[in-house]
């Protein structure tokens, strides 16, 4: 597979197939023209993203997705600290799809902050310049004799000044400047303070609108009944027996799936109604039936053999530093040792849910999306429309971790609304989400380490598991280099040979990213056998991440990689779409993280039997975190006591909910470690609810205490680096209570058993 | 069936056996109250019936002939925010706020029957409201400045 397909180009798949050299991921620049065109005259237009009416209220754009990780609050904090707004006077717009104006608007990878800080900080300045220039011109003075401040302009001269609307008409009629003048950090007014969730009265009071709860005139309801194995067709159904329902008004068939899987819907049938619950008994009367195709044979246990067995045969070598088979034969000792994560699901507390509307031939759709213009280009090839004639807007997300970035539910409701010729909710049940999702995938690796005089001289790590690549080309049958460079093409280790490897594993169900994606298994597996060397080597365990990881220095995870047969060039680490020289992998940064735990947790201190801290550190999505985890185990019941979280995101925005973010992180990260396991019998999921699908509740919920490291480093991202460091954490506290070595998980009763 | 939603007098001759929360969602057309699970496993549909915290989605029409019904849009009373209201958001505790909802009814419930809950009452109170978020800890916070306010 293409090495392009980092894991940023997640949003490049379906579109490109493989190839991402079309991404938009910067702000694009737009004349004052065409802004001007779009926005209307008298309005100060310095970006896609800002417009100041001419009363002063500040329009700003926010063409990400809020699903909890507070970019609808954070992206407003960047423009109004450069603007010098007054909050109050902020108006903030969910923006809808717009490719053209607003650039991208994939809401995942942890990118609006990181992606998008530059753009919205140019916009807020070349807006204040653009004021200052018309109050200057406007009082007859130099504009370096008048500052704005808190959405004034203050004349410096004679102390005098005026609000920002006093300036708008004649600023909009100004150049918007190229060259801007960005504050210092000392005169910061929003950015590094914490800022209050914009949503803030609507979720206190029920006044939120989430894609699940929105209401068009006429509007009526739909459910579905999809095959339950992907690639399944319909056979049968008793359409009367559903219109005999009350309250049921049509039954629509919904296209079969052609492989590859994309973003295309299931298939099926939809039942329609006046209201969810007819629609639902409508479903169960409708009695579909299904033949199951290719992927019928799908059963988890039976693949977990097929992925060990992939473990012992071929490799595919993606890395490769020195000798390290020979290293391994020559170490005076071994470690060996083999990991399991088995399928994830996002579950997210809304399930998907999109309401379409035609009106003629227009078409408009709201979607709890993560990607209002993916939904706009993967309806637009079912219904014959370009995705521009879309208007797609990105409702609020009940959470979503990944899931809502694919928007087979979409194409749902627009056939279904064209079919019956009246706006359609496509309601999603909790059933139909956890049976139908894009699950994170099952994955089994092996690590090998040779220890020769003290000192790690060998790494060799393999992994099979099914790849993301495969839900859009069935030929990708093994882990991408843009998976493996989620935490094993960048391990930051000074080790002298390492390799990494992968085996076959084809997928049978549609595999998806998750909340940090292969970072989950990858720092698990990596976490995880820092701590076995460490106790193997009578070593702590920040002392032996301080061993590997070595001097510091900046890491260029290139130089190591192998250049696959056919590849049309040499391999390059992705680093989520980041240059290096902007977002370089810091050894000093990670370690300043794992220290910085440590020092919280106390870890290395002597605890009674029975208790334990287990540490580790992942650097992902270019920032960097550590979590320490204190456990409590008795007579095999675990409890998280405790856990501490160090964050380096570089600049954070908005300081309370990037602690927010690692609260949930560690949340996130113990669902996974503790409960959630996916399983396939006959093709279909087991698991329907949360009572198959455990997440974690309030007693199992430990304080969190998190440090963000102050740094002026450009921001990293925030909603997904969490999540990595929990799990291994969790178990090598386990270890160091217990003495006993998780290496699968869930960890469920293993422990009492 | 006659009953009050949020002090309002309604009538339904619907299906007896919907859950109350299609009639809230679907027919009342307030969506405040939301949908998780279906199944009482996740408490996102919580609303008082007659002062007591149930699980919409458990509770059929058939059920609430007479009974006042409470929902989040009735919580606190126009803009006026009760104390829990005003702690959760000083406590700056939802993330993506879609459990909220559910979460405040069930706490609003709890501190109802009990002014001045134990942080282990609390946690029973509140383990059948599921948040993937991960805000409990906050969620606690608010509860206990709430009880002390």
């Amino acid at each position: 597979m293409s090495k392009h397909l980092e894991n940023v180009s997640r949003r490049g798949f379906l579109k490109t197939a493989g190839v991402t050299s079309g991404l938009i991921l910067a702000a694009p620049m737009l004349s004052n023209h065409v802004m001007a065109a779009a926005r209307g005259e008298e309005e100060l237009v310095s970006s896609g993203y800002l417009a100041i009416k001419p009363d002063g209220t500040a329009h700003v754009f926010v063409h990400r997705v809020e699903m909890g990780q507070g970019s609808r609050t954070g992206l407003p904090q960047v423009v109004a600290d450069e603007l010098e707004a007054d909050w109050g006077r902020l108006h903030i717009e969910a923006a809808f799809g717009d490719k053209a104006r607003f650039g991208d608007q994939n809401t995942d990878g942890s990118t609006s902050i990181r992606k998008f800080y530059d753009a919205f900080r140019q916009a807020g300045a070349a807006a204040r310049m653009m004021i200052e220039q018309a109050a200057a011109n406007e009082w007859g003075v130099s504009v370096s004799d008048v500052e704005a401040k808190k959405h004034r302009v203050i004349n410096k001269i004679t102390g005098k000044s005026e609000d920002f609307s006093k300036f708008v008409v004649a600023a909009s009629k100004l150049e918007v400047p190229k060259d801007v003048q960005l504050k210092k950090k000392a005169d910061r007014t929003f950015i590094g303070k914490p800022q209050r969730n914009i949503y803030m009265k609507q979720i206190l009071t029920g006044g939120t609108q989430f894609g699940q709860d929105t209401i068009r005139p006429n509007m009526v309801f739909a459910v579905a009944a999809r095959p339950p194995v992907v690639g399944g067709k319909v056979t049968s159904y008793d359409k009367a027996a559903a219109m005999a329902v009350d309250g049921v008004l049509d039954v629509v068939e919904l296209p079969a799936l052609e492989m590859p899987a994309l973003f295309k819907p299931v298939g099926g049938v939809a039942v329609v109604a006046s209201n969810t619950w007819a629609a639902m008994k409508g479903r169960e009367a409708l009695n579909a039936q299904f033949e199951d195709g290719a992927n019928a044979s799908y059963d988890s246990a039976e693949y977990e053999k097929q992925l060990w067995k992939s473990i012992d045969g071929d490799s595919v070598t993606h890395m490769k530093r020195g000798d390290v088979d020979a290293a391994l034969e020559g170490a005076s000792k071994t470690y060996s040792a083999d990991y399991y994560v088995p399928h994830q699901h996002h579950i997210p507390m809304e399930p998907p849910a999109a309401t379409a509307e035609w009106n003629g031939d227009d078409l408009k759709m709201w979607v709890c999306c993560q990607d209002p213009t993916s939904v706009q280009e993967t309806v637009a090839a079912f219904v014959g429309k370009k995705p521009e004639e879309i208007y797609v807007e990105a409702t609020l997300l009940g959470g979503a971790f990944g899931r809502k970035s694919k928007p087979d539910f979409a194409v749902e409701a627009a056939l279904v609304a064209k079919a019956v010729g009246r706006p359609v909710k496509m309601v999603w049940s909790r059933e139909d989400d956890v049976r139908h999702g894009y699950y994170h995938t099952v994955a089994a690796q092996r690590v090998n380490v040779g220890v020769k005089d003290g000192k790690v001289t060998a790494w060799k790590h393999k992994a099979a598991y099914p790849s993301i690549g495969a839900t859009f080309n069935p030929a990708a049958d093994q882990p991408g280099a843009f998976e493996l460079g989620l935490g094993l093409l960048d391990m930051p280790f000074d080790t002298a040979n390492m390799q990494v490897d992968t085996g076959k594993a084809p997928a049978h169900v549609r595999i998806g990213w998750m909340r940090s994606v292969a970072n989950i298994q990858q720092a698990f597996a990596v976490g995880s056998m820092v701590d076995e060397i460490a106790q193997g080597e009578g070593k702590n365990t920040a002392d032996m991440w301080m061993e590997l990881i070595g001097f510091d220095r900046k890491i260029n995870p290139s130089v190591d990689l192998v250049k696959q047969p056919g590849a049309p060039r040499d391999p390059q680490y992705s680093n989520y779409g980041e240059s290096l020289e902007r977002h370089p992998v810091d050894t000093a940064r990670l370690k300043a993280v794992l220290d910085k735990v440590v020092q919280m947790s106390g870890y290395g201190k002597d605890m009674p039997k029975g208790k334990g801290i287990g540490i580790s550190v992942h650097r992902s999505f270019v920032s960097y975190v550590a979590c320490a985890a204190e456990v409590e185990v008795t007579d095999g019941e675990l409890k998280v006591t405790n856990a501490w979280m160090a964050v380096d995101c570089g600049v954070a925005v908005n300081p309370d909910r990037v602690k927010a973010q690692m609260e949930g992180a560690v949340l996130f990260g113990m669902s996974i470690a503790m409960h959630g396991e996916i399983t396939a019998k006959d093709g279909a999921i087991v698991e329907g609810n949360f009572d198959g699908y455990p997440v974690c509740r309030m007693s199992e919920c430990p304080p969190v205490e998190t440090a963000i490291i102050e740094s002026d480093a450009v921001p990293g991202g925030v909603g997904e680096p969490g999540v990595p460091p929990v799990a291994p954490a969790i178990t090598n506290a386990i270890f160091a209570a217990t003495g006993k070595r998780i290496r699968r998980l869930p960890i469920k009763d293993q422990l009492s058993t | 069936m006659d009953f009050k939603v949020n002090g309002k007098a309604v009538s339904y001759g619907g299906d007896a056996e919907m859950p109350l929360l299609w009639y809230l969602r679907d027919i009342a057309g307030m969506t405040g109250t939301k949908f998780g699970c279906g199944e009482g496993l996740c408490g996102a549909c919580t609303v008082h019936v007659d002062g007591a915290a149930v699980r919409s989605c458990q509770t059929f029409m058939e059920d609430v002939e007479g009974s006042n019904i409470t929902t989040i849009e009735g919580l606190g009373s126009g803009d006026k925010l009760t104390a829990l209201q005003k702690a959760w958001a000083e406590n700056d505790v939802p993330q993506c706020g879609y459990c909220q909802s559910g979460q405040l009814m069930q706490a609003a419930s709890l501190l109802s029957e009990n002014p001045n809950p134990s942080d282990e009452e609390i946690v029973d109170a509140m383990e059948g409201n599921i948040c993937r978020c991960g805000t409990y800890e906050r969620i606690k916070k608010a509860i206990r400045q709430a009880a002390g306010a």
